[in-house]
């Protein structure tokens, strides 16, 4: 029985056209929509398959009330419990968010629910900055393991440990890490699970832990968002359809990417 | 002083990014009085590593090694260059923006209580140290205020040139043989496989990169695409939209999730240019777009683009390269 807990974040899906909030401090996410960061879809799917031994995967955010959709998103796809942690999520720097994951973690290990496992993305899709994973695993004293794909749960005679592989700069990296611990996650190790109708209905039914913050934020020391200014296009059409070909290999040529 | 984190590669050269954060750091020393720049380099550093770093202007090359630091633990590496750290009395902590550059930064930061800034583009002020940063994978920048000391942040790929100091550094060598805890050794890589030959490594270092997105229209439409990967000495990449319908694996994504290529040369067919892709292949040199939809973003920032159905298009242009004789 493995009690994992898994951190996600509401981000604006940031597809095409990127609209600032006038004050700079935020993206504004109104017209594009918002999501969960794909690396944390992954890290949902690694908690709910490490928690099928019988534990429980509880799922956390820290955001406005808008973001109750991201946990209701992890709790149809297999997630069992939720917490929200009620808060502006752009006023809070990566120092903030860990602290206000360590006292949830707290609590609820006070409350007599482990959180063996914790999981996260890498990075978030939109602050970026690759950081808090780490800082909650100062935070709470335990080993942390940077961008894993995959993992799994194993029992040892020292007692259960993670082993988590991810691809490093030299290869693919293997850690076998002694529980409780934290891991981060990045794309590509498992598909994200697709809500079923069942699990849609039963999301809408698991109550959701509400919670303040614990301290006022820090801040991410923010002096404002801007945008790069758009690059003047000075893209050469070489023609339409294959009538270009001949147009196109005339390039290739150019820039000695043929060889016999 | 400046201390700036080097990664080295297989063969002990440092990486690219590495280098660009040593030339940045440069910057910035000129910007501060000259304080000296220094680098710190777990493992080993060859006398060629030593000389490279000091064309780079570095006065002194630290050199972290032992038993402790042999394989890869974010905890361990941090805690011993922290050590070197508080030896020589840093104000500023560099890395490369890379992955392992922003895992051992974030350490660092949180092992000092201080704030940390990944993906630096450039500096705008000493007092107080303001940085411009990428986020939302690079459509964004951020101006972030870093009044702590150590200031601590990671340099983006392709942010700065690499370039040697007009006046070479010393490039004395420091040996450091820190003791590390053991609770900071818990998390270390037990062991790596070797990366097999087509995968994802090919595509960061790739000269020529042919893209395929969801205008290829499924898993068996692949087949010209790759005729012209191959004839162009090349390697596939993918956007997000291929890897997520299954058509083709994770490794070839290229992107905010995938890898982030930079080749002479980027053929992206059928590929829109939505921000999760163009974070990964904002840097490539040329762009030869091919895509039914002019107004597409991968268009208008191409160099060159051919309008029209790439399953025409394509097997026209490896037909014509095969009429002028060229056999790849």
């Amino acid at each position: 029985m493995t009690g994992v807990l898994v951190c996600v974040k509401r981000v604006p899906d940031s597809t095409d056209e990127v609209v600032l909030a006038e004050d700079g401090q935020s993206v504004d996410g109104r017209k594009s929509g918002f999501t969960m960061s794909a690396h944390e879809e992954c890290a949902v799917e690694l908690a709910v398959r490490t928690a099928a031994d019988g534990g429980e995967a509880t799922v956390v955010t820290l955001g406005d009330s808008d973001a109750v959709e991201q946990l209701r998103s992890a709790l149809a796809v297999g997630c069992t419990a939720a917490t929200h942690v009620q808060a502006e999520a752009h006023r809070f720097g990566p120092a903030d968010v860990a602290r206000e994951l360590a006292a949830v973690v707290r609590d609820h290990e006070a409350a007599g629910q482990a959180h063996d496992l914790i999981l996260l993305g890498n990075d978030a899709a939109d602050s970026g900055d690759f950081q808090v994973g780490i800082r909650l695993a100062y935070e709470l004293g335990r080993p942390v393991v940077n961008g894993a794909s995959t993992l799994s749960v194993e029992e040892s005679a020292d007692g259960p440990a993670v082993v988590a592989r991810g691809q490093g700069p030299d290869g693919l990296e293997t850690y076998r890490v002694p529980l409780p611990a934290v891991v981060t996650v990045r794309e590509g190790g498992v598909e994200p699970g697709y809500p079923s109708v069942p699990g849609r209905i039963r999301a809408k039914k698991v109550p959701i832990e509400e919670r303040q913050p614990v301290a006022e934020p820090t801040g991410p020391g923010r002096v404002r968002l801007t945008l790069p200014p758009p690059l003047p296009s000075a893209v050469r059409i070489l023609g339409e359809g294959r009538a270009a070909a001949p147009a196109v290999v005339d390039v290739l040529e150019e820039l000695g990417v043929l060889s016999r | 002083m400046i201390l700036v984190f080097v990664e080295t590669d297989l063969e002990g050269s440092a990486v690219g990014v590495s280098l660009e954060a040593v030339t940045f750091a440069r910057d910035l020393s000129a910007a501060g009085n000259g304080v000296p720049v220094d680098a710190v380099v777990v493992g080993t550093v060859s006398d060629a590593l030593r000389q490279e770093l000091a064309t780079y202007g570095v006065r002194t090359v630290h050199r972290v090694g032992g038993a402790a630091v042999e394989s890869f633990s974010g905890a361990g590496w941090a805690s011993a260059i922290l050590t070197v750290f508080e030896a020589t009395g840093s104000i500023v902590v560099m890395a490369a923006g890379t992955d392992r550059g922003n895992e051992v930064a974030a350490h660092i930061a949180a092992r000092a209580a201080v704030p940390m800034a990944a993906n630096v583009l450039s500096f705008s002020g000493l007092a107080p140290f303001v940085v411009t940063r990428q986020v939302v994978g690079g459509a964004v920048m951020e101006e972030m205020k870093l009044h702590q000391r150590p200031a601590v942040f990671t340099v983006a790929g392709h942010a700065v040139e690499a370039k040697p100091a007009a006046e070479h550094g010393a490039g004395d060598l420091v040996e450091h043989e820190p003791e590390v805890a053991a609770a900071d050794l818990l998390a270390r890589v037990v062991s790596t496989d070797e990366p097999e030959a087509d995968l994802s490594g090919a595509l960061s270092s790739a000269k020529v990169v042919v893209g395929a997105g969801r205008g290829v229209g499924g898993a068996d439409r692949f087949d010209d695409v790759l005729e012209l990967t191959e004839l162009l000495g090349g390697t596939l990449g993918v956007s997000r939209v291929v890897t997520s319908a299954g058509w083709r694996p994770h490794h070839e994504q290229v992107g905010q999730t995938g890898s982030r290529i930079s080749p002479d040369l980027y053929v992206p067919c059928g590929i829109s240019g939505a921000i999760q892709h163009w974070a990964g292949c904002s840097s490539a040199k040329t762009i030869l777009a091919i895509n039914a939809d002019e107004e597409a973003p991968m268009v208008t920032r191409a160099t060159y683009a051919v309008i029209g159905d790439l399953h025409e298009i394509v097997p026209a242009i490896t037909a014509e390269i095969r009429r002028r004789g060229y056999a790849g």
